[in-house]
């Protein structure tokens, strides 16, 4: 139970828009002390797909990652995997994934995990709704022998 | 004997700094931003990623601005800078039946669950110059429309479940990732896929109208396109925990093509797949031609010599980079190895003097 919660807020800090993570932490302002386990590194991660939807498994092509791990203390881990090139989203995602381990946990989640939620919700909604505004509704014509 | 020559040092500094300032162009004329170039010029940055072979949309609008927009200029610095990155692991396979759509449609079928739904295409534009766009500003609004957030089924599964097309079952055969292992023909499917994947997209286009034209039996019909974001799963080493680290544009098509049987199955329809970066259909659809084309042995079919159907050729020539890095190296300094040329040639110029005065 515990890891299906950390899998969808690690999930959401990895997609999240990197102004608006970034704008939400500034935010709030906090003054964490932490040691790096593994400072932020650019890296890739090949994508794979398969061979008509069911079939082989096979490459795509790489899309850009920055991770990064801390520690709070010497239980306490965060780790940020995030998409992209940005080492300080991946920075203030690892601290996120420590602190929702500790009694900050409400405050992170309330003011970060819940508003990154929110704003993909809505541009997936966005989404959904002008593509289905282009959605075809076929009609036929009465053609003239049918009369 | 061997003579190295050096020089052009300066000629070259200077050509660079032409080169800078005329990417530049007339400095009273606002410079273009990355983010502008991500915005505004989005399929050209979907090309750039697709055949760089890497997904980061702000690195590729700096290679678009960087190559002044010559797009194969740009997917060579794409490539350059992805050898680079340190390899952090590989994304458990893609679900686009999750896909989130922006488009879909068939062409085989009018009524299918999910519905045909055209998303932004140019499909049904007049491919008139709009000089509206001449003016600054205007844009229409998309329109929206209430929607059942449900998983949209792929066309060709339908026809899957009265067997009337091929399944795609796993072969078990093992793949070797092509950017770190050479190539060995033949290829396993896998390879080749991953290869038109990154392939370049004019090359493909010709080899699928060649086939469409009768180069390699197969008519193909568009059993489904769609475009929109996949998310990527991804194993956090560390934790053992799988994550949606990154959220990728996709274009997929199944193609649906003419009929294999034998004595054991009768005959059913047989299928080519396209998977590529960003919202590029026409490759999208080249790339299930192709990929059907050389599938001829697969399916027990004639080999009839033609381009389409030989991997190798194929396979050998998709590469933009690869073939732009030969072609264009033919215009750097050979100046040793025409001597020898035109030494050659001179030396039988005057064999051929000789004979000529002694007949």
């Amino acid at each position: 139970m515990k890891n299906k919660s950390r899998k969808q807020w690690l999930s959401y800090l990895a997609t999240a828009d990197e102004n608006y993570l970034i704008s939400l932490w500034d935010n709030l302002n906090m003054k964490i002390e932490y040691n790096w386990l593994r400072e932020p590194e650019i890296g890739s991660v090949m994508v794979q797909g398969k061979a008509g939807v069911t079939g082989d498994n096979f490459n795509v092509g790489e899309v850009t990652i920055t991770r990064c791990s801390l520690s709070l203390d010497k239980k306490i881990q965060g780790h940020g995997y995030v998409q992209g090139r940005n080492k300080y989203k991946s920075k203030i995602a690892a601290l996120c994934d420590a602190l929702m381990q500790t009694e900050k946990k409400e405050i992170i989640k309330r003011n970060i995990i819940d508003k990154l939620i929110k704003y993909k919700n809505n541009k997936r909604n966005e989404i959904l709704s002008k593509t289905e505004a282009t959605k075809v509704d076929f009609f036929t014509l009465v053609r003239g022998e049918d009369k | 004997m061997y003579v190295s020559v050096k020089g052009g040092e300066k000629a070259i500094n200077n050509a660079h700094s032409w080169l800078s300032e005329i990417r530049r162009g007339d400095v009273n004329i606002a410079e273009l931003n990355i983010k502008q170039i991500s915005e505004q010029l989005t399929l050209s940055v979907d090309r750039v990623m697709s055949e760089g072979s890497l997904y980061d949309k702000d690195l590729s609008a700096l290679a678009i601005k960087q190559s002044r927009g010559d797009l194969i200029e740009a997917i060579f610095l794409m490539r350059a800078y992805r050898t680079t990155l340190p390899r952090i692991g590989s994304s458990k396979p893609i679900e686009t039946g999750k896909m989130l759509c922006l488009r879909r449609i068939s062409a085989t079928f009018k009524d299918i669950p999910g519905k045909q739904k055209l998303g932004p295409t140019f499909d049904y534009t007049h491919r008139l110059l709009d000089f509206k766009l001449l003016a600054d500003g205007e844009y229409e609004k998309a329109k929206i429309e209430k929607y059942d957030d449900k998983e949209i089924p792929h066309v060709l599964s339908f026809l899957n479940k009265e067997g009337l097309i091929q399944k795609e079952i796993p072969s078990g055969k093992t793949s070797k990732d092509i950017t770190r292992n050479p190539i060995n023909f033949p290829l396993t499917r896998s390879e080749r896929l991953q290869s038109l994947s990154r392939g370049d997209e004019g090359f493909l286009l010709g080899l699928a109208y060649s086939t469409q034209r009768g180069y390699a039996r197969n008519h193909a019909f568009v059993g489904e396109l769609r475009t929109g974001y996949v998310e990527v799963q991804f194993e956090i080493p560390e934790l053992g925990i799988e994550i949606n680290i990154a959220d990728v544009m996709f274009t997929e098509c199944e193609s649906v093509n003419q009929f294999k049987g034998s004595k054991k199955i009768p005959a059913q329809f047989t299928r080519g797949y396209g998977l590529v970066f960003g919202q590029l259909e026409r490759k999208a659809i080249s790339m299930a031609l192709v990929d059907r084309s050389m599938r001829w042995k697969e399916f027990g079919e004639e080999y009839l010599g033609v381009a389409a159907q030989d991997e190798e050729f194929v396979i050998s020539h998709c590469d933009n980079i690869q073939a732009t890095g030969f072609l264009e190296h033919i215009k750097l300094p050979h100046y040793v190895d025409f001597q020898a040329e035109l030494d050659l040639v001179r030396k039988i110029r005057e064999e051929y003097k000789k004979n000529e005065q002694r007949t």
